[in-house]
This record gives structure tokens, C-alpha cells and sequence, in this order.
């Protein structure tokens, strides 16, 4: 569904990503996990257009996506729950829920997709009328995911969506994130816990200083030497 | 002792003119809520719409109404033009040379104006009638142009709350890259938002022109007050400068009995002087 193909990018002089190569498959769910500054955010930027590759080939469905700008990426059916969640702290929920929705296509079927992410997240609906900065942590992450899901996208990207999360709240999401999934939305998600992601995902990538190292079965993966040391923390 | 009466008809002259004065305020707010950048010479584009208002109905003999409308449609013009010109080639470049190109814009629009049209004031001259309220005579223009501005800002508020468009307005203030990631062109919504503000210049321009002769530095009258009204108001902040426009109109009517017209604007320059220092964030900001 997804695939890079060497491709490299960054910022200014400075260069994130190098010969980055990796793929997900239509109903999968793959992560990237790495140390801080490893250039996880720096791939999920590229992947939804926010930065352009220097080289090589972004490709989605078939289609070449490499250099398309972020507002034309949506409607090929990619949403990104960007680092932070960015949610729109102004707006209310449903506000937020409705800029979701904001193409023409996702505009048409805003009910249904507003039924379901209130079916996923019942605390949006009763929230829906206050204003998202004053969300909970967790409830604000939700909401960065049900804002994502408005767009009827065929695949998520998930930039480290428990961060600054209370450890109950990470389970739960984690949870949530599971239930997104089987309604058979493709995920690529990017965490530094490791641990938990692991047990939510098929297939996961270990990128360092902004190259693939190893790559495997999540449950294979949890168990190299190495990555249990550096990242399980077992 | 001020007669009561004067001192009510100043501040009813206050609140008409508090209205016209939020219009200003409020589409220059909404541009640099949204793209970040301070139309320096927004109130010049006023101007040119207040000429091409009385051109059109005093000159040519059109009548008011459709007088105005042309004057919002050459505002929404002017303003997408202002943007793709001139704001939209520096959209990344430092700050001061945004406000030194908006600048350079009041200096040009001011000697255009001075060139074309020489310095002389220029008025329309409608036949209104007049009304008295308790021996207190009411402007009708100034009532007209109230309630119309009134109108517009109701139009203004439901459009950016009840609209996808004008959300997406708000949600781009807020956060850009976010509403990128929606689909939206933060392109595009600049120049919707710059058609706006120009619209509504070019409504104040219409409301303006029915109480006050134009000239090429009607900009420098009105200009300092409506930036003066944003700060006071918080830059961006709708509400706050809808709050400060009556707060600063009502200081320069009531201070006008009081003292004098010169000695209102003078007063009013000290309120806001004193406001910087109590509230630097606008007085509806919230403390943090």
C-alpha cells in the first residue's frame, strides 16, 4: 500500500533521513521505534507531505507521492495524527471532529464518520461541545485520532501518540488503538514505547540516526538481544 | 457642570461611532489573526474605497446603495490583491519587512491618491433626514452606518462560526500545518481571509464616507486609532477588539464634551498608554 524507496530527507543542511526503505501492506498495522532524535518524526512529515524527500521514491496505492505538498496527500487517503496531536485548542471538539472532514468527499459522509468515531470514543461525544484545549491529555490524543479518522483515510500515521500520557491513559489508548484497527484501518505508527507498541503491531522497523537497522515480526523483534536492552527496558 | 444631555449625546455619538471604528478593527484583527501579518496601510485602502464611492454616486450620480456594494467589491479586490502582490512573495521573510512593505503601500496609496485626485476633501451629499430623540439630535448617517456595521460584524461572526470555510479560518490562526494536514491550502485561505478584511474595508469605506469627507490622508485619521483599538483589544483577538473599539470611542466622544475634540484623541492615547502597561495582552486576555 505504502512504500519508500531510499528515501532521504531533512532539514535545511541538516540531513534526517538517509536511504530510508520500508512498506506497509493494506490491513496491516507496522511501527517505527527508536531513540529520541532517530528521525521518526522526520519520516512521518515526509510520508503526509509536510517536508519534501531530497531522493528517492514515496509511492501509495500505486501512485508516485514524493513531493506532493500536505493538503493534496489527505486526499489520497493518508491521514497523520502529527507529534503533539495539533489539535485545534480554540475550536470545540465537534468543531475539531468537523475539520476533520474538511475535503469535499469527506465532507458528504460527515454523519457516518462522525457516528463512528463517537462509537470509538463515546467521550468525545460528551464533550463535543467544549472547547479542545481544555481536553485531558488522553482525551485530547482521542480527539487527534478522530480528527484523522474524519478524512476516511485507508492508512493512519500515528506520531508517538502517548506521549506526555499518563501510564493508565497509554494502556487505554493503546486499546483504542487496537479497536481502530480491527474496524480495518492500516496503521503506521511511530513510538519510544517500545514495549507497548510492540504488542499492538505485526511488523516493526528499529531506526537509528535516521537509518533502518534491523526490521522484523513485532514478536521477534521484542525478543533480539539488543532491542530488549535498549528500548524494553527488560 | 456638563448638562446631562450632552453628556448622553456624546456617548450615543460614541457608540455610533464605536461601530464603524469595530468594522476597521475587526478586518484588520482577522488578518493578522490568520496570516500574521499587520496591513499597515489598511486604512488606506479605506480611502480608496470611500473615492470610489463618491466618484460613483456624487460624480456619476448612482445612487447610495449601489455605491456601497461596489465599494465592498473593490475592498474584496483590493485586499486579494494586497495579498498576492505584496504579502504573499514575503510570507516568510522577517517581520519588519513585511511591515516595511505594508508601509511602503500607505506611502504609495496616499501620493496615488494626492496625484490623481489633489488633496482637496471630497464628500457625498445625501439628504437624510434628521431626528430628535429628547432634544438630542441623532445623525441618521451615523445611525445607517451603525447598524449596518453592526450587520456586517454579525455576518462576520456567523460566517467564521457557522461555516466550514470560516472554521477553517479560525483553525488555520491556531495552527497552520495542522489544517493542512486536513486538506486545506493555507494559500487559499489567505486569500479568502484577504478578500474578507477587504471586504470589510471597503464597507467602512461606503459607512465612512456618508459622515466624513475623504481625502488622501484620511488613512493617518483613522489609521493610528484602529491599530491603537487591535493592541487594546489583543492583536487577533476578535472579541477584545470589538470590546475595545466602544472602550476607546466612548473615551474620545465623552472626553470631546468634556474638554475637546483634540483633547478626546490626546485622552484616549493616555487610556491606552496606561492599558499597555496594566494589561500588555489586550484587556480581554487570559492571565497565564
Amino acid at each position: 500500500m505504502l512504500e519508500l524507496r531510499a528515501v532521504t530527507a531533512g532539514y535545511g543542511a541538516f540531513t534526517a533521513l538517509w536511504d530510508v526503505t520500508l512498506q506497509v501492506r493494506a490491513g496491516e498495522a507496522v511501527a517505527v521505534v527508536g531513540p529520541n532524535g532517530a528521525g521518526k518524526t522526520t519520516l512521518m512529515r515526509v510520508i503526509s507531505g509536510l517536508i519534501a524527500p531530497r531522493s528517492g521514491q514515496l509511492t501509495f496505492e500505486g501512485a508516485s507521492i514524493g513531493g506532493t505538498p500536505a493538503y493534496d496527500i489527505v486526499g489520497h487517503g493518508i491521514a497523520h495524527v502529527p507529534e503533539g496531536r495539533r489539535i485545534f485548542p480554540g475550536l470545540t471538539v465537534a468543531e475539531n471532529l468537523k475539520m476533520g472532514a474538511f475535503l469535499p468527499r469527506a465532507r458528504r459522509r460527515f454523519a457516518e464518520s462522525l457516528a463512528r468515531v463517537y462509537a470509538l470514543f463515546p467521550v468525545l461525544a460528551e464533550s463535543h461541545k467544549q472547547r479542545a484545549g481544555s481536553l485531558s491529555g488522553g482525551e485530547q490524543q482521542m480527539l487527534a485520532v478522530g480528527r484523522a479518522l474524519m478524512s476516511e483515510p485507508k492508512l493512519i500515521l500515528l506520531d508517538e501518540p502517548s506521549m506526555g500520557l499518563a501510564p493508565v491513559m497509554v494502556l487505554r489508548l493503546f486499546d483504542l488503538i487496537r479497536r481502530v484497527r480491527e474496524e480495518g484501518y492500516t496503521i503506521l505508527v511511530v513510538e519510544q514505547n517500545v514495549r507497548q507498541v510492540l504488542k499492538l503491531v505485526d511488523r516493526a522497523y528499529l531506526l537509528e540516526v535516521g537509518r533502518i537497522r534491523t526490521e522484523g515480526r513485532a514478536a521477534e523483534l521484542a525478543e533480539q538481544d539488543f532491542v530488549r536492552k535498549a528500548y524494553v527496558g527488560l | 457642570m456638563i448638562d446631562p444631555l450632552f453628556l448622553t449625546e456624546a456617548a450615543i455619538n460614541g457608540l455610533l461611532l464605536g461601530g464603524v471604528l469595530a468594522l476597521l478593527a475587526l478586518g484588520l484583527n482577522l488578518i493578522f489573526g490568520v496570516i500574521d501579518i499587520v496591513w499597515i496601510a489598511y486604512v488606506d485602502l479605506v480611502m480608496i474605497c470611500m473615492y470610489a464611492v463618491y466618484f460613483l454616486v456624487q460624480v456619476y450620480g448612482y445612487p447610495m446603495w449601489l455605491g456601497g456594494i461596489a465599494s465592498v467589491a473593490l475592498g474584496a479586490l483590493l485586499g486579494v490583491a494586497v495579498h498576492v502582490l505584496i504579502i504573499s512573495p514575503i510570507l516568510s521573510s522577517a517581520p519588519v519587512n513585511q511591515l516595511l512593505a505594508t508601509g511602503g503601500l500607505l506611502f504609495f496609496l496616499q501620493s496615488f491618491a494626492t496625484f490623481l485626485w489633489t488633496t482637496d476633501h471630497r464628500s457625498v451629499r445625501l439628504t437624510l433626514p434628521r431626528l430628535e430623540i429628547l432634544d438630542m439630535p441623532i445623525s441618521v448617517a451615523r445611525l445607517i452606518a451603525f447598524a449596518l456595521a453592526v450587520l456586517a460584524m454579525l455576518g462576520l461572526y456567523l460566517f467564521l462560526t457557522r461555516t466550514y470555510v470560516g472554521t477553517a479560518i479560525r483553525a488555520v490562526s491556531q495552527d497552520r500545518e495542522a489544517m493542512s494536514l486536513m486538506g486545506a491550502n493555507p494559500q487559499r485561505v489567505y486569500v479568502v481571509t484577504s478578500a474578507v478584511g477587504g471586504a470589510m474595508a471597503g464597507l467602512a469605506g461606503a459607512l465612512l464616507i456618508i459622515q466624513y469627507a475623504v481625502h488622501p490622508f484620511f488613512g493617518a485619521a483613522f489609521g493610528p486609532i484602529t491599530f491603537m483599538i487591535c493592541v487594546l483589544g489583543g492583536l487577533g483577538n476578535m472579541v477584545g477588539a470589538f470590546v475595545a473599539s466602544f472602550v476607546m470611542s466612548e473615551v474620545i466622544a465623552i472626553s470631546g464634551v468634556i474638554w475637546s475634540t483634540e483633547m478626546g484623541y490626546v485622552i484616549a492615547f493616555v487610556v491606552f498608554i496606561v492599558m499597555i502597561f496594566v494589561r500588555p495582552g489586550g484587556i480581554l486576555a487570559r492571565r497565564s
